[in-house]
């Protein structure tokens, strides 16, 4: 029993020395959008150099800023992968913490798609057809009601006559967030009942963000794989997902057009297709000399053959930045220019 | 007595209460037979449920056990190898590997010139090649300059098709060209592209690219959490166990232990992953993703499990072994150790193995404690980061590419296996070793 205890303290004594000790392999946490990116890097980089390969945790991007932003030294996180901007909020956070200095590299571009099965027949939406075949309120003949409409075809005669069945991410999600931002919200301000609440912002809200809960959209859990193998099972069905899914999927399923703009990656790229969000990484500049490699690993994520038009991130499905913006993020990077918000 | 005057008095009553006794049996037995239906009824639900998870997992996931493999005549060119022709090793690790592989394939098809054709071809080719031709080259040097063949993974993109989850006609926009197609359709006729035994799903750690994705990394994570949740949780449990059964006051206060190790037993597991963070991580600073940490935890999460099987195994122990060796002059202590404990150790190991078999499958504490990650290298300790293969499991079900579909089945049954083989190890020592009293 003595002999136990003993190699029990031993043990804890071993593990304050393993940490006490500086580490040599970066650490990365944060947005699971930009997960497949980060970690592909990440292998690259760790097969490429003499350094070891860094470990890339998946918690989302609010939790890996939190984490980010706990503080300097080496059981806090190196980088964090955001899917959305640091929030001011988040930067004084983390100064409070001793994290003084931020830089920010932008990675390139997500879209996000409404797609179904190549079964059934492809669809043109705009983002206001989105909204009011989404939304809990819509706006009829002046005056917000639940949202009445059960067909496509009840929102736009153009639109198939077919039930609104849509799949997309629970509120926990990023891609959630990112979808509301960017169809829901954007298309409210269209119609004057909605845009005249706008001083009463909290009503204003509610009318733009809130989905409806009366199973037209169903809410299909974080495993966007899922969604592709019901609506492949489903051909009446629409799904709600990152482009890399469509991307990987493209034999079975066929992206509904947004406003006209078919959602490929050139219409991405070139920011034509109007549902996309910009992707993040943060490093910590603080421990850019404490642990080995992170300059080298920046240098990989911003190497040509990687971010690039033709490099193993497209290949993953990321859109890339534009030439000049990709050529000026990169330089800004290597110099490690701190965030200035 | 009255009934009996009745009988007696009334022979027509006799045969209608025969009649009614009749009716009240087949009633009781109908009851019983429809008990037995129901039963059985639950059983072939039950069974029809557990048939259809292994048939799906199974029928997705053994073709994982299969992997696409190029067959290449591969030219070591020492002016890309070794221009200076000096062997340096580090000239040798760093050489451009896969752009001999590539030039095999360019030999094979020489009407491929263009730059587009070049890219789909080399997209034929796994981008982990290089490290095969660098082993071997590192292995023996002399084969700079010679020919050799050589087998090579071939791209995830190419496995689906040979598999037959990507179709052999080319779809606008899909992920595979005709022209890629019709070079599949060749190297499969030319027996270059055939499947193999995927040893690399066994032999190494995590990857984004399937074809080189493997347990092992997950599995080893497994291993020494398991390792460190053993060597804490039996002594831990089986001490606590004895003592409370054997040694301690009944009163209020070990009433209010057992209530709480009860209670313990089924907190959800995700709360010990949130202790785990608070204590080990942010007070002890053990370090993050470590299967050290995600071991005390699963510790904390098995304990009870441990200790109400270990008390029920003890208490079973007749008291009549304790009195004879009481009455032999054995010290308490003595009569724990030398007879109880002995006689109570299947039942103990039992409830051990069970509560380690469901600590194996658990992902949701590992996720406070940062076990949720990439780690690509295998760990060589408890001190190393890594994950755990239910974590694996739920990585890979989360990636896009659709070769990681048969991964994660690949991936469930070997961790079935692991679940099903502690079981069975369970249930022979308990037949084995087992006494009724």
């Amino acid at each position: 029993m003595i002999r136990k205890s003993l190699a029990v303290a031993a043990l804890a004594t071993l593990a304050f020395t393993a940490t006490a000790e500086a580490r040599d392999q970066i650490r990365i946490v944060g947005s699971s959008t930009v997960y497949p990116f980060s970690t592909a890097v990440a292998e690259q980089f760790g097969r490429g150099s003499n350094f070891k390969t860094p470990v890339v945790e998946s918690t989302g991007s609010g939790g890996g800023l939190k984490l980010f932003c706990a503080g300097v030294g080496v059981q806090h996180p190196d980088i964090t992968n955001s899917s959305r901007r640091i929030k001011k909020s988040e930067v004084e956070q983390c100064a409070e913490n001793g994290v003084a200095e931020v830089v920010e590299l932008k990675i390139g571009f997500d879209g996000i798609v409404l797609a179904s099965s190549k079964k059934g027949q492809p669809m043109d939406l705009s983002r206001e057809q989105v909204f009011l075949a989404l939304a809990k309120q819509v706006p009829v003949d002046g005056k917000l009601v639940d949202n009445p409409y059960r067909n496509w075809s009840d929102v736009d005669p153009s639109l198939p006559n077919e039930r609104i069945e849509v799949l997309g991410p629970p509120p926990t999600s990023g891609t959630r967030d990112a979808f509301v931002e960017l169809v829901m919200e954007e298309a409210c301000n269209q119609f004057p009942e909605i845009a005249a609440l706008k001083d009463n912002s909290a009503a204003h809200k509610a009318a733009c963000a809130t989905i409806r809960e009366d199973g037209a959209y169903i809410e299909a859990g974080e495993n966007d794989n899922l969604i592709v193998q019901k609506l492949d099972a489903n051909p009446k069905a629409v799904g709600i997902f990152g482009y890399s899914f469509l991307d990987q999927n493209a034999d079975k399923l066929q992206g509904a057009r947004m406003n006209g703009v078919e959602p490929t990656f050139e219409n991405i790229a070139d920011a034509s297709y109007p549902v996309s969000r910009a992707m993040y990484i943060y490093i910590k500049k603080a421990h850019v000399d404490t642990v080995p490699g992170i300059r080298e690993f920046i240098a990989e994520f911003t190497n040509e053959r990687a971010w690039g038009p033709e490099g193993y991130l497209a290949d993953k499905g990321l859109i890339p930045l534009p030439d000049d913006e990709r050529k000026q993020a990169a330089e800004q990077a290597a110099t490690l220019a701190p965030l200035m918000m | 007595m009255t009934e009996m005057s009745q009988t007696v008095t009334a022979p027509t009553d006799a045969a209608a209460r025969k009649a009614r006794q009749d009716a009240r049996l087949r009633k009781r037995h109908a009851a019983e037979r429809r008990f037995r239906a129901l039963g059985i009824a639950s059983i072939i639900i039950a069974l029809t449920f557990l048939g259809l998870l292994f048939t799906t997992i199974i029928g997705k996931g053994y073709t994982a056990f299969m992997q696409s493999h190029l067959t290449l005549e591969v030219y070591f060119d020492p002016a890309e190898i070794d221009p200076a022709g000096t062997r340096d090793p580090q000239a040798l690790a760093t050489a451009n590997y896969i752009a001999l592989a590539r030039q095999s394939l360019q030999d094979l098809f020489p009407e491929a010139t263009s730059r587009n054709d070049r890219r789909q071809m080399n997209a034929l080719l796994s981008v982990g090649a290089d490290l095969e031709l660098r082993r071997m080259v590192e292995a023996n040097p002399e084969i700079i300059g010679t020919t050799q063949r050589v087998v090579l993974p071939a791209s995830a993109d190419v496995d689906m098709v040979v598999k037959g989850h990507i179709g052999r006609d080319a779809v606008e926009g899909g992920r595979v060209s005709q022209q890629q197609l019709d070079w599949i359709a060749h190297l499969e006729a030319q027996d270059m592209l055939a499947l193999q035994f995927n040893t690399r799903f066994f032999t190494a750690g995590d990857s984004r690219e399937p074809e080189l994705a493997g347990i092992k990394g997950a599995v080893m994570g497994s291993f020494y959490a398991m390792l460190v949740t053993v060597a804490l949780s039996f002594p831990l449990g089986v001490a606590t166990a004895i003592y409370l059964e054997e040694f301690a006051p009944k009163n209020r206060w070990t009433d209010l232990i057992e209530v709480n190790i009860n209670n313990l037993a089924a907190v959800p597991s995700i709360v010990f992953g949130l202790l785990g963070l608070a204590v080990f991580l942010q007070f002890f600073n053990l370090p993050r993703s470590a299967p050290l940490v995600g071991g005390l935890v699963l510790t904390l999460m098995s304990l009870p499990t441990i200790i109400i099987a270990s008390r029920a195994a003890l208490k079973a122990v007749p008291p009549s072994i304790r009195q004879a060796a009481t009455g032999l002059g054995a010290s308490k202590l003595q009569v724990v150790l030398h007879h109880v404990l002995p006689l109570a150790m299947p039942g103990i190991l039992t409830g051990t193995i069970i509560a380690l078999a469901q600590a194996l499958g658990e992902t949701a504490p590992l996720l406070m404690i940062g076990m949720v990650a990439f780690v690509v290298d295998i760990p060589g300790g408890p001190f190393d980061p890594a994950t755990a293969l239910p974590v694996q499991i739920f990585l890979w079900a989360d990636a896009p590419e659709r070769a990681f579909v048969e991964r994660t089945s690949a991936a469930i049954i070997v961790l079935l296996g692991f679940l099903a083989v502690m079981n069975i190890v369970a249930i022979i020592l308990r037949k084995k070793f087992e006494r009724r009293w």
